[in-house]
């Protein structure tokens, strides 16, 4: 009984940490929590299936689905990161939280119904990427390979924003602007240009969640309020900017919803927020994030 | 004179930086007390401390009988503490008039929700404070528009409104012209004085110390080094050489 | 209120009574805007504190399903006291979940009232025996004193609208009232004049509340139904762009936000229903970047450049 939990629960977590990693890179690197970020999830999503589907009518080989997963995440950042930060985003910086937080919303708001017009009100599915890889059986239980595998890419995603944020000269970049605008400013860095990197940089993440996370959960409507939610809980719990505690708090959450899908099915949906507030409660910084304290 | 504030044994750590070793203090009742130090050496902290904002690893500030290091800086405030910052801290979008009303309603009959906070009660006092820092002129003025001078007065007015038996202003002149802050501090003491307020005033001028300070207390990294009267304390050359560095 | 504030007022009140008295319709469609004005408005209290709730339906909700409940289970038919029962159930609801919410700030506390009110939505949709799941349930046709009140809703809603808003401009006028603009600059500051930021927030949650489920009562009764929809976050983001679009600098503002957005919704649920959410994403883009105060700040506009001018 435990190990079909633990692996249901794992996979889960992978989609979680997908899910979440973007947001809490945005925050860590802008201070600013995307709304939106649902909507590129979503965007992210359509578009892998889209361009999947495309591909596969065209005759071209069905391996090119697991191309259109990472092309796709890149096509929806081009569009719109850099679009969302220089017309939107750039007029609210300084200007308090609820501006911020107005604008990303409008622009959830409005890329909901985008979808929607633009993909329909039908669910999307392109399964290709999934049964390419076949299934395997773990403990007597069959599984696609596809949705184990994502496990590793969610820790081959991980691993690699370590290693980019900390050990690449644009992440240096990046971090030396996080942690000292006015600083970067003084000796030369058009700190400008590294927002508008930085945002988009995490429309990509995810974008890039959306896709990989296409082949199992599919595209529907109201996948990208589900998705804002369950990135803001997931980054919550672990830390608002800390994308290890995002991994912490992914692997927690998804657990935790293995096993109320087993025992307390009725609690599945809600759990992700109940382990949220309960987490809260006790650490309103999250698991690893750190209490600021203002100077008087 | 009687003792109204006391700390014992007080220590404060913030990881591995101690920045309060030990300090025992003693703040009298009706004296005006300097605390003077190089910057880092503890003199914000202890104030923080005294006001609820840092808690202390170990030690106690006693107010009269009252146990302070446990209490919110609201429940400090209630006491009859109030505190003036370094950094002034406004309502910006509220009028000088405005943030002085919520002061004086704060001291009394706050949570009422249907009684308008323009009473002629609420207004006289807010008046009075203004009035006692020459500050009737910028009553209409919103606090985000004002000088730093300004600001620091306005700072210093809110606290006063509180009518506290015990008042802390960290730096009142910080960050402001020297020829606007004597206008202030002469400005201040003048009203501190005849409201009979006690005072502790973290300064690094030390021309301000040896006007308006009955007693200075000199910090070095987290402990006080020295206290006593103004012109002993300052003439002694090895603690001019260690509060050199702060100015 | 003085001047051209009230006049502004005794016109809006003439105005919508001439609506209501030209069609049932309309009648129909100006109640339910009010009701949910009284939620935007508690929306707006706590905007003024610096605080954005994208949950607020949580309490919309709640005050329709409350009323939905006496009804059902009570028999309970009469006008006010189903008003009651929705107003209670909220303010109730609104005092345990503000105990905690009120701890948290920014993008905090607007998620955290955004998975409150979700994680409602999804039991409700599930508990099918207790809720009727996602059919809902119905709300008999209201009487007042024994009598069938007919356009008596509006009317009753008028009141309503009328008595909260006085009340709250005077509340906002008030000490507290004022404390609230002062949370959203300097809460330290607060907490060293004396006064509990979160006792201030947890006053003015409670109340914020009340306003949600008095509007959702009176808007579910309007409507003769209650579906776990009220809970979903579309309804929160409608509250609170009522709110932002209006202004919640003054009082009117989110009733003259509410009636704008409404008028839009019933006319994008007939035209184009897939744009909706457009447009309200659209106000929301308008009112962060270019009115700040929203409708109520257009209003002050002339005088603000008089004032430039002088």
């Amino acid at each position: 009984m435990l190990t079909p939990i633990v692996i249901d629960g794992l996979s889960d977590a992978a989609l979680l940490f997908l899910v979440a990693v973007g947001l809490t890179m945005v925050f860590g690197v802008l201070r600013v929590v995307n709304i939106a970020h649902g909507s590129f999830f979503a965007l992210g999503a359509y578009a892998a299936i889209t361009l999947g589907l495309w591909a596969g009518a065209l005759g071209l080989s069905q391996a090119l689905s697991y191309g259109a997963l990472v092309l796709s995440a890149l096509l929806v950042a081009a569009l719109f990161g850099p679009l969302t930060e220089r017309l939107c985003l750039r007029a609210t910086y300084g200007r308090g939280e609820i501006a911020q937080m107005l604008v990303t919303f409008g622009i959830f708001l409005i890329l909901d119904d985008v979808q929607k017009l633009v993909f329909g009100v039908q669910e999307r599915q392109n399964d290709a990427p999934l049964s390419l890889l076949g299934v395997c059986n773990l403990g007597g239980i069959v599984y696609p390979v596809y949705q184990i595998a994502l496990v590793g890419l969610a820790v081959v995603v991980a691993f690699s924003l370590r290693w980019f944020l900390r050990g690449t000269r644009a992440g240096k970049l990046v971090l030396s602007v996080v942690h000292d605008a006015e600083m970067a400013r003084f000796s030369g860095i058009d700190t400008a240009k590294v927002s508008v990197a930085a945002f988009t940089f995490g429309v990509f993440l995810a974008a890039l969640g959306g896709s990989l996370a296409s082949p199992i959960t599919g595209a529907a409507p109201g996948m990208s309020a589900e998705a804002t939610i369950l990135a803001f809980a997931v980054a919550a719990i672990g830390g608002l900017g800390r994308v290890e505690g995002a991994g912490l708090a992914a692997l927690i959450v998804g657990l935790g919803r293995a096993f109320a899908v087993y025992y307390a099915p009725a609690f599945d949906r809600a759990t992700p927020y109940l382990v949220m507030f309960a987490v809260l409660l006790f650490r309103p910084q999250g698991l690893l994030g750190v209490v600021e304290t203002r100077r008087l | 004179m009687k003792p109204i504030l006391k700390a014992e044994d007080l220590q404060v750590a913030f990881g591995g930086v101690i920045a309060a070793d030990r300090v025992n203090l003693t703040v009298l009742a009706d004296e005006v007390l300097a605390i003077v130090g190089s910057n880092g050496s503890g003199k914000t902290t202890f104030v923080n401390v005294c006001t609820g904002y840092i808690k202390p690893r170990r030690g106690e500030v006693y107010f009269g009988n009252t146990a302070l290091s446990r209490l919110h800086p609201r429940a400090i405030t209630r006491l009859g503490i109030a505190r003036a910052f370094q950094i002034p801290q406004l309502f910006a979008e509220h009028t000088v008039l405005e943030n002085l009303l919520l002061a004086a309603a704060a001291r009394r009959g706050f949570w009422r929700p249907f009684s308008a906070i323009s009473r002629p009660c609420y207004l006289e006092e807010a008046r009075e404070a203004l009035g006692l820092l020459g500050l009737e002129g910028c009553a209409s003025q919103r606090a985000a528009q004002l000088s730093e001078g300004t600001r620091k007065l306005v700072d210093i007015a809110m606290a006063l409104a509180l009518r506290p038996r015990l008042l802390f202003m960290d730096e009142p002149t910080s960050g402001v012209s020297s020829d606007e802050a004597i206008v202030i501090m002469e400005a201040v003491m003048g009203a501190l004085a005849r409201a009979g307020i006690t005072t502790v005033f973290v300064e690094h001028d030390m021309e301000m110390v040896r006007r308006y300070a009955h007693r200075v207390a000199v910090w070095e990294s987290g402990r006080v080094v020295a206290q006593g009267q103004p012109h002993g304390i300052l003439h002694d050359s090895q603690i001019r050489e260690s509060i050199a560095g702060m100015a | 209120m003085k001047g051209p504030r009230a006049l502004l007022w005794v016109c809006l009140a003439a105005a919508a009574v001439a609506v209501a008295l030209a069609s049932p319709w309309a009648s129909f469609i100006l109640t339910v805007a009010l009701a949910k004005g009284l939620a935007a408005l508690g929306v707006a209290l706590l905007l003024r504190a610096g605080l954005m709730s994208l949950g607020h339906a949580l309490f919309y909700a709640a005050g329709g399903y409350g009323a939905a409940y006496l009804a059902r289970w009570l028999g309970v038919t009469d006008l006010l006291l189903l008003l009651g029962a929705g107003f209670l159930s909220a303010t109730v609801l609104g005092l345990f979940t503000g105990a905690v919410l009120v701890r948290y700030r920014a993008i905090f506390f607007a998620m955290l009232n955004l998975a409150a009110s979700m994680v409602f939505f999804s039991l409700v949709t599930k508990l099918y025996n207790l809720t009727g799941g996602s059919d809902g349930m119905p709300l008999p046709v209201p009487t007042m004193f024994g009598l069938k009140p007919g356009q008596g809703l509006f009317y009753l809603t008028l009141a309503c609208v009328f008595v909260c808003a006085g009340g709250l401009r005077r509340y906002l006028d008030s000490a507290m009232g004022q404390g609230l603009g002062a949370i959203a600059t300097n809460e330290i500051r607060l907490e060293y004049l004396g006064i509990s930021v979160n006792g201030l927030l947890f006053v003015n949650y409670a109340i914020s509340a009340g306003l949600g489920g008095l509007g959702g009562a009176l808007a579910a009764i309007a409507i003769g139904h209650v579906t776990p929809e009220l809970f979903f976050w579309t309804t929160s983001a409608q509250l609170l762009l009522g709110a932002a679009l209006g202004g919640a600098g003054s009082v009117a503002g989110p009733f003259a936000g509410m009636l704008l957005l409404e008028g839009v919704r019933t006319a994008a649920s007939q035209y184009a229903p897939l744009l909706w959410e457009m447009a309200m994403g659209l106000c929301a883009l308008a009112v962060a970047l270019f009115v700040p105060q929203g409708l109520s700040g257009i209003v002050d506009l002339p005088q603000q450049w008089k004032r430039a001018v002088q």
